[in-house]
């Protein structure tokens, strides 16, 4: 049986670790690569490591760090920010990561989600989505871009299906509103996108306990939940929230 | 020592870094005169098949397989490389390496002629930790790892392979998913072992000192 996925967020900056609370304030909360080592030993299920400058400044992708986690993680990772040529594409994945999340850069240039699938395959290309609640629009969420800081004219769900159609093999979902609040996740956004496309999606944005998790997952319909906070500074381990959802009866890889 | 075959279809990489983890030395080439005097290949890949057919056959793999599969010879494929040494892919619709007897055909087709997934709920990609379940007495290069234990898939297709007896350990995905399939001196992982932990690991080290014998290859 096909597992729920725990998937760990670390926001990199200036080659450190950050975490803000809805986009905003980050602290240095560590080295990702030492990081990134000690969560795969706790049995995380994927790692998604996302250059939060990079969409803002212009910096390519952070090659260097992603040969380093290559070297000492032996499960899949997925490397995102500042993505937005096939090239960036092909050095990631050659450095060692197995998927590139294409956030900014693909509402910019939506033909690089079709290209890169072209060429990498599906699987490769995960849709970064960044969504806050808004009535005007006709799913009732819209897209932000460059980490919140720009408001599109992009309807979160017609976004969402648009980038499957063009090639995107997986969504991040990521709530503006719920992000590092540790409240839970937005569950509507959630269940609105899995059920709208056909490739797995990851709920993203307000984890605090495991139960947000078991929600995101049944309530939400979500095959990955992706946490940061939680284990970052919230006293979580990997083995703890897995041996709770496993006793909530969610299938996890223990 | 163990050859990478390096054709311009990614994760080459992580192949790289898992052999320098358990201590194989190897050889990475897109020269295949310099992975003819290998013990042991490893064929990675991902993307898309058409895309890896084109490239086989730009760099001279496409015969240089065929000959090492004839000859015998050692060859694990990984993902995108364990499709294409069958005979045929309807990812683009290409005529593969035919190492192995079989097709590679979407989920999509094989879930409907077997009236499953009617009502949607399962994914395309097949992406994420599944569990393995061991077929026709297992196989040794999975010596070490229990049953059950799971490995990371990520794939659109999957391999019917015309002969049954091949398939050596099932995942279950709405079908059973072959996910390691072994004939003579040829084996296939859909699953990447490069990237599921330990008992990938375990796999990658149980080839790398295997002595696979040249076995019956008619499958």
């Amino acid at each position: 049986m096909l597992k729920k996925r725990i998937i760990i967020c670390l926001d990199v900056k200036d080659g450190r670790t950050t975490k803000g609370v809805k986009f905003q304030n980050n602290k240095d909360i560590g080295d990702p690569v030492e990081m990134a080592a000690e969560y795969y030993r706790q049995g995380v299920d994927e790692l998604v490591f996302y250059d939060i400058m990079a969409s803002a400044s212009g910096r390519g992708p952070i090659l260097g760090l992603i040969a380093r986690v290559a070297s000492q993680v032996f499960i899949p990772f997925c490397v995102g920010g500042g993505i937005g040529t096939l090239e960036d594409i092909r050095s990631t994945i050659l450095a060692g990561a197995e998927k590139v999340s294409l956030n900014s850069q693909a509402v910019k240039n939506p033909d690089l989600i079709k290209q890169g699938a072209r060429i990498f395959g599906n699987q490769c290309i995960v849709l970064g989505m960044d969504a806050a609640k808004d009535d005007s629009m006709p799913s009732g969420y819209r897209i932000y871009t460059n980490g919140g800081r720009i408001k599109t004219e992009l309807d979160a769900r017609e976004w969402a299906q648009k980038a499957v159609s063009l090639g995107a093999g997986e969504i991040v979902l990521n709530s503006i509103d719920t992000d590092g609040v540790r409240q839970g996740y937005e569950l509507t956004l959630t269940r609105m996108i899995s059920e709208s496309v056909d490739v797995p999606v990851i709920a993203s944005g307000g984890a605090g306990v495991t139960q947000h998790l078991a929600d995101a997952f049944t309530k939400g319909k979500a095959d990955a939940a992706l946490i940061a906070t939680m284990v970052h500074s919230g006293g979580y381990t990997v083995g703890q929230i897995k041996k709770e959802l496993d006793a909530d009866g969610i299938p996890v890889r223990l | 020592m163990t050859g990478i075959v390096d054709y311009n279809a990614g994760n080459i990489r992580s192949v790289e870094h898992a052999l320098d983890a358990i201590g194989v030395p190897f050889v990475l080439s897109k020269k295949t005169g310099e992975l003819q005097n290998c013990d042991r290949l490893i064929f990675p890949g991902v993307g898309d098949a058409s895309y890896a057919m084109q490239q086989l056959k730009l760099t001279g793999f496409d015969s240089f397989l065929k000959d090492w599969a004839a000859a015998g010879r050692p060859l694990i494929g990984i993902c995108l490389g364990s499709q294409i040494i069958f005979d045929h892919s309807e990812e683009g619709d290409v005529t593969c390496l035919g190492l192995i007897k079989g097709n590679i055909r979407h989920f999509a087709d094989v879930w409907k002629e077997n009236g499953i997934n009617a009502d949607g709920t399962l994914k395309v990609p097949h992406m994420g930790w599944n569990d393995i379940a061991y077929e026709n007495g297992g196989s040794p290069l999975l010596d070490g790892v229990p049953e059950h234990s799971n490995f990371y898939f990520v794939h659109s297709y999957v391999i019917q392979p015309d002969d049954g007896n091949v398939v050596k350990a099932y995942a279950d995905y709405g079908i059973q998913v072959p996910a390691v399939v072994e004939c003579g001196s040829i084996a296939a992982f859909q699953f990447h072992p490069e990237k599921s932990g330990t008992y990938g690991m375990q796999i990658l080290r149980n080839y790398c000192k295997a002595d696979l014998s040249k076995g019956d290859a008619s499958c």
